[in-house]
């Protein structure tokens, strides 16, 4: 298992550096740094000197070596649009983001897996076939018509909860919506149509393995020994069905926090979405190379524990692969 | 949890069938109509008794099973007739009382070892599990109780081994955790469902011998499920063969293996080959099983059937007494008819009437007349040609005039060690699997060599060596003389590989779906540009199709039109097409039920006659290749251990391990000798054991045997690798002589 892990550090290293060239990539190519610093009537003087203070005539590994070592201490230097460092940017939003995240994946969770399960034990009931058309349409239709739809229904038409904003936060070390009763209003919209999504993949998911995995012989045997029918769908097919509703899961929180971009925005919950599109309109790359390399940063973690939670899910996976012969 | 069925309450009386199957009818309503897979069929299973059930695959053997279980899978569903347990009805019973019966009274064992088990699981866990679902105990007693029952099932070490997962048992002990899951809570009756099928033989006579020790230690009845009558022969008291959903005939196991009175049975017996004599033919019973939308009116099987009568095409036979056995067929219903008595009426009659003792004992001498003419019949047949054969030429090569193929020396490694990292940080070890081990043998032009072996022991990688799918590590490979390393010409080793075709096992893997199966056979032909021209081409086709007994017509069609024999027939029309001298066949026979196999076997025996060609056989079923082989290699883990003639190696084997592997095949005959019990399983050939890899398992072993890795040596006739043959102290073998006395050579 130690190799293991040190091959998928070394390839997430790899996954990172990458994504570091490419948000580095960003100030070179993407607008003038310099240009976006001073005005629009300094002087050429001004202007490399700027250039001097800020690196920007070292060779190109210097620079990039340069901004790398500045990225692994959380230093991406300053905002253009807000002047002040975006780390600091960052940390002020990341919870709202994070917040969002974990509610809404827990909601997929908890609910897309009892959905998958009672789908996929039900087959034919009509409740079955309904959840699923239903599913079907939640995926094609598209995030921000889902979050403009629940908005027109709670809040314009029923008046039951927020159309915007965090509402009340609480620090809890962190600005939270979770404590108070106005935060959970708050949170309830924008999560609900982030996880749609999600939802519905888990509750395919889950069908789709159930399906299978009450197909395997394991099952038509613990049948045959008279296992309760909660013991054969829970303890037994259930767990099967795990591992691959956790990799799924795993990389959709990493998709969750992208397209929190969408719902930050309908809902203008001031998330690092929100800034990273506001970033994108003042081509503020300070940020968006800092962004870029935080998403990438919790998808890498994220796939690694899902490695780790194979192991200790999956007893074939681990050390002991010796077979006994006689 | 010990709620108890209500069935359980009557089921005191030990006189009373455990089992009463009566007009069981289970269908399948299907958007084309109703399938019915099991048609009406009746059938009794006593305290202690095993029923065997034997028949075709799809014969409706596990439907029967599972309909009597109560899992039958949805939309299947028993249409009529009634299941008995213990005198009470159980195909009524509500889902929870039915589950309450299953594991507790009722318990089923399937095929496959390495799937029945849950792998997330520790054997621990499921066996606790399901004794305390079915009795009512601590988890503390339950442990000892899993602990007791692998201890039973013959698992060393059980204490130990109870909180390992499925993955780290081999398939013979994964089989026999499955065992000690059915037996956990002592049911009355337990349905095995090709329990060995997917074991190799040695530890399918393990399993086999264990079943029969526990059933009869704890009065178990077993219904036996299994396509292999050497099984039923082994283990069954009575016989009942299906036939495409029906019974065919039930009787004592010995009277139906050695008195079939059914042309069905009849045939199915004689198309399977002998471990201990010559054949040149097996009876063929053409055609196949129907399919359950086409099963035709009156006797299923009167497509297939040599004395169908015009009733057989209308009128459906039941099954009705003949003697002791029943019988479902035309030929010895007519008793009632022409006036005899029929038993029923013999039956009723007992006792009161001094006459009909005397009539039953006429019907019963003719019915045994009739059975025993069939029998000699079929006898004569076979002494007739064990006498052509006892002509021929049946010693190892000498002479080196005509070997098509000599392999010297051949070895292939495969490395499968874990990744570097993995070496360095967790002590994984570099691992190397010899799969094939300095391995000799010559094969003469116009011959068929046969290499048998247990899984895993080398044998398919040999015949891909040959055909240039692997590339040896080590050694040689002549082809009339000429080292197939050192041709260099792209050109010339293609000719050669061309005069070389391969046969696979798999006949619905090994053939493109989407092509027709024209295009199937002319691939090769286009491929090496063979003919010209689509006339020459498609002549050819319709040249081979009939010789592999095909229709031209067939062409056009593609390959999931067919069934599994005629697929393998295309096979081999495919290896045809290019004319080769050398036909390399893997198994090819495994994948198929006995009556088919009888018939692929009959056509490469005699397409090798007619074509002269030369063979490879591969293959795990000894019969088989004894049936047709001229020589044999016997391989253990990578080394050849024994070659010789076919007959010799079978009847008078020599090798320790073929004499094990002999002794594991069940005895056809009934002769009721006891086997030698097999002991141990292969290890694994990762970790082979040192100088004689046979030597955990032999019962010759000496000192010489862990240190020295045998030569092989040459004596009459027969190369055997083994220290104590070449010491000369290995006994004479016993087989040969049927009533040897030196059976235990210890
Ligand atoms: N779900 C199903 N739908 C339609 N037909 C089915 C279904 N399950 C089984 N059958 C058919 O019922 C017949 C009997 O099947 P069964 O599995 O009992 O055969 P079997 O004798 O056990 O064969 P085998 O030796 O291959 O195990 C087969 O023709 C099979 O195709
Ligand atoms: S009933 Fe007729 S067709 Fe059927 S097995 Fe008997 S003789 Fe053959
Ligand atoms: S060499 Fe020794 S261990 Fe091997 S088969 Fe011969 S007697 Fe047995
Ligand atoms: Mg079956």
């Amino acid at each position: 298992m130690l190799a293991f892990i040190i091959r998928r550090l070394f390839q997430s290293l790899l996954v990172m550096v990458a994504v570091g060239f490419i948000a580095f990539s960003l100030f070179n190519f993407v607008g003038d740094p310099v240009n976006n610093m001073v005005g629009i009537d300094a002087t050429i003087e001004e202007r490399q000197r700027m250039a001097e203070s800020l690196g920007l005539n070292d060779p190109f590994p210097v620079q990039f070596a340069r901004f790398a070592a500045n990225a692994v201490r959380g230093d991406f230097g300053q905002s253009f649009r807000l002047s002040v460092p975006v780390e600091d940017a960052i940390a002020e939003r990341l919870p709202a983001t994070l917040e969002l995240v974990f509610v809404a994946a827990l909601l997929s969770l908890a609910i897309g897996v009892p959905l998958g399960v009672y789908t996929g034990l039900h087959r034919n009931s009509p409740l079955s076939r309904l959840l699923l058309t239903v599913s079907l349409i939640g995926i094609s239709l598209p995030t921000f018509l889902i979050g403009i739809l629940l908005i027109l229904v709670f809040s314009v038409w029923l008046n039951w909860l927020p159309s915007f904003g965090r509402g009340e936060t609480v620090d809890i070390g962190w600005q939270s919506n979770l404590v108070s009763l106005d935060g959970l209003r708050s949170i309830i919209l924008p999560a609900l149509t982030l996880c749609l999504f999600q939802l519905t993949l888990v509750m395919r998911l889950v069908r789709a393995e159930m399906l299978e995995v009450l197909r395997t012989d394991y099952i038509k045997f613990a049948r045959a020994r008279g296992l309760t029918n909660r013991a054969v769908h829970f303890g037994h097919a259930l767990k099967n069905t795990l591992v691959p509703v956790i990799t799924i899961t795993g990389l959709q929180i990493g998709n969750l926090i992208a397209f929190a971009i969408i719902t930050e925005t309908v809902f203008q919950w001031p998330g690092m979405g929100l800034l990273f599109l506001q970033a994108i309109q003042f081509v503020d790359i300070p940020v968006m190379a800092a962004y870029l390399c935080l998403v990438a940063f919790i998808f890498v973690l994220i796939n690694l524990v899902v490695d780790l939670l194979y192991y200790t899910i999956d007893p074939r996976l681990r050390i002991d692969k010796r077979v006994h012969g006689q | 949890m010990n709620t108890r069925a209500p069935v359980l309450e009557s089921a005191g009386s030990a006189k009373a069938p455990v089992l009463q199957v009566e007009n069981l009818r289970v269908e399948f309503p299907t958007r084309r109509g109703t399938l019915v897979a099991v048609d009406d069929i009746s059938f009794r299973i006593d305290p202690g008794e095993v029923l065997g059930v034997v028949g075709e695959s799809g014969a409706g053997k596990s439907l029967t099973g599972a309909a009597i279980i109560g899992l039958l899978e949805p939309p299947g569903r028993i249409a009529g007739g009634r299941i008995l347990f213990a005198g009470e009805r159980i195909d009524t019973l509500g889902r929870q009382e039915m589950r309450r019966l299953r594991g507790r009274h009722i318990a089923m064992i399937f095929q496959d070892p390495l799937t029945s088990l849950n792998p997330l699981y520790t054997i621990a866990h499921q066996l606790i599990e399901t004794i305390r679902t079915h009795l009512d105990m601590s988890e503390r007693a339950a442990r000892k109780h899993a602990i007791e029952l692998l201890f039973e099932v013959g698992i060393p070490d059980a204490g130990k081994r109870v909180d390992e997962y499925p993955h780290q048992f081999s398939g013979g002990m994964r089989q026999r955790v499955v065992i000690a899951l059915a037996l956990a809570a002592h049911p009355r009756l337990i349905i095995a469902d090709e329990p060995t099928t997917a074991l190799d033989v040695s530890i399918q006579a393990q399993i086999i011998t264990l079943l029969k020790r526990l059933c009869v230690e704890h009065g178990t009845s077993v219904m036996l499920i299994t396509h292999d009558m050497g099984v039923i022969a082994e283990t069954a008291d009575r016989v009942a063969v299906m036939y495409a959903g029906r019974i065919a005939e039930i009787g004592a196991v010995q009277q139906v293996i050695l008195g079939a009175m059914h042309p069905y049975t009849h045939g199915l017996m004689g198309s399977i080959p002998m471990i201990d004599r010559d054949m040149d033919h097996l009876v063929q019973i053409d055609g196949a099983m129907p399919r359950l939308t086409e099963i035709p009116p009156g006797c299923a099987f009167s497509p297939r059937c040599k004395e169908a009568m015009p009733t057989c095409f209308s009128e459906r036979p039941d099954l009705a007494r003949v003697g002791d056995a029943k019988v479902a067929c035309w030929l010895f219903e007519g008793d009632e008819k022409t006036g005899r008595r029929s038993e029923e009426a013999n039956a009723a009659g007992k006792g009161s009437d001094p006459d009909a003792a005397r009539l039953e004992a006429e019907a019963n001498s003719d019915i045994a007349d009739r059975a025993k003419e069939r029998a000699s019949a079929g006898a004569s047949d076979i002494d007739r040609k064990t006498d052509e054969i006892e002509g021929r030429t049946a010693t190892m090569a000498d002479g080196t005039d005509d070997i098509l193929v000599q392999v010297s020396d051949l070895a292939r490694d495969f490395d499968i060690s874990p990744p570097l990292l993995n070496r360095i940080f967790e002590g994984g070890k570099r691992s190397v699997v010899q799969a094939v081990d300095r391995v000799d043998f010559s094969i003469r032009s116009g011959r068929t060599f046969s290499l048998v072996g247990e899984s895993g022991c080398g044998k398919s990688t040999v015949a891909r060596l040959i055909v240039g799918l692997y590339t040896p590590s080590g050694g040689r490979i002549e082809f009339e003389g000429r080292d197939l390393a050192r041709i260099d010409g792209r050109g010339e080793i293609e000719g050669i590989r061309k005069r070389m075709q391969m046969i696979f096992q798999d006949p619905y893997a090994s053939l493109n779906p989407r092509w027709r199966v024209e295009d199937i056979i002319a691939e090769p032909i286009r491929a090496g540009n063979l003919l010209q021209g689509r006339k020459a081409i498609d002549a050819r086709i319709a040249e081979l199709l009939v010789q592999v007994g095909l229709s031209p017509l067939d062409g056009r069609k593609f390959p999931h039109e067919f069934s599994g024999g005629q697929r393998q027939r295309i096979s081999i029309a495919r290896a045809l097409a290019s004319r080769p001298e050398f036909l390399i066949c893997d198994e090819p026979t495994s994948a198929l039920d006995v009556s088919v196999q009888a018939q692929i076997l009959n056509l490469m025996k005699s397409l090798q006659k007619e074509l002269g060609l030369t063979c490879l056989f591969i293959s795990h079923d000894l019969a088989v290749v004894r049936h047709i082989s001229d020589e044999v290699g016997v391989m253990y883990l990578g080394r050849l251990v024994e070659w010789s003639d076919a007959a010799t190696i079978f009847d008078a084997p020599m090798h320790p391990y073929t004499r094990m592997l002999r002794d594991a095949i069940p005895d056809l005959k009934m002769t009721g000798q006891d086997r030698i019990p097999v002991a141990g399983e292969v290890p694994s050939p990762l970790n082979p054991p040192s100088g004689c890899h046979f030597h955990p398992r032999c019962p010759h072993v000496e000192e010489r045997c862990r240190r020295e890795i045998p030569q092989s040596t040459r004596r009459d006739g027969r190369l055997v690798a083994c220290h104590a043959f070449e010491e000369g102290r290995l006994p004479p073998s016993k087989s040969s002589i049927p009533d040897d006395s030196i059976r235990n050579p210890e």
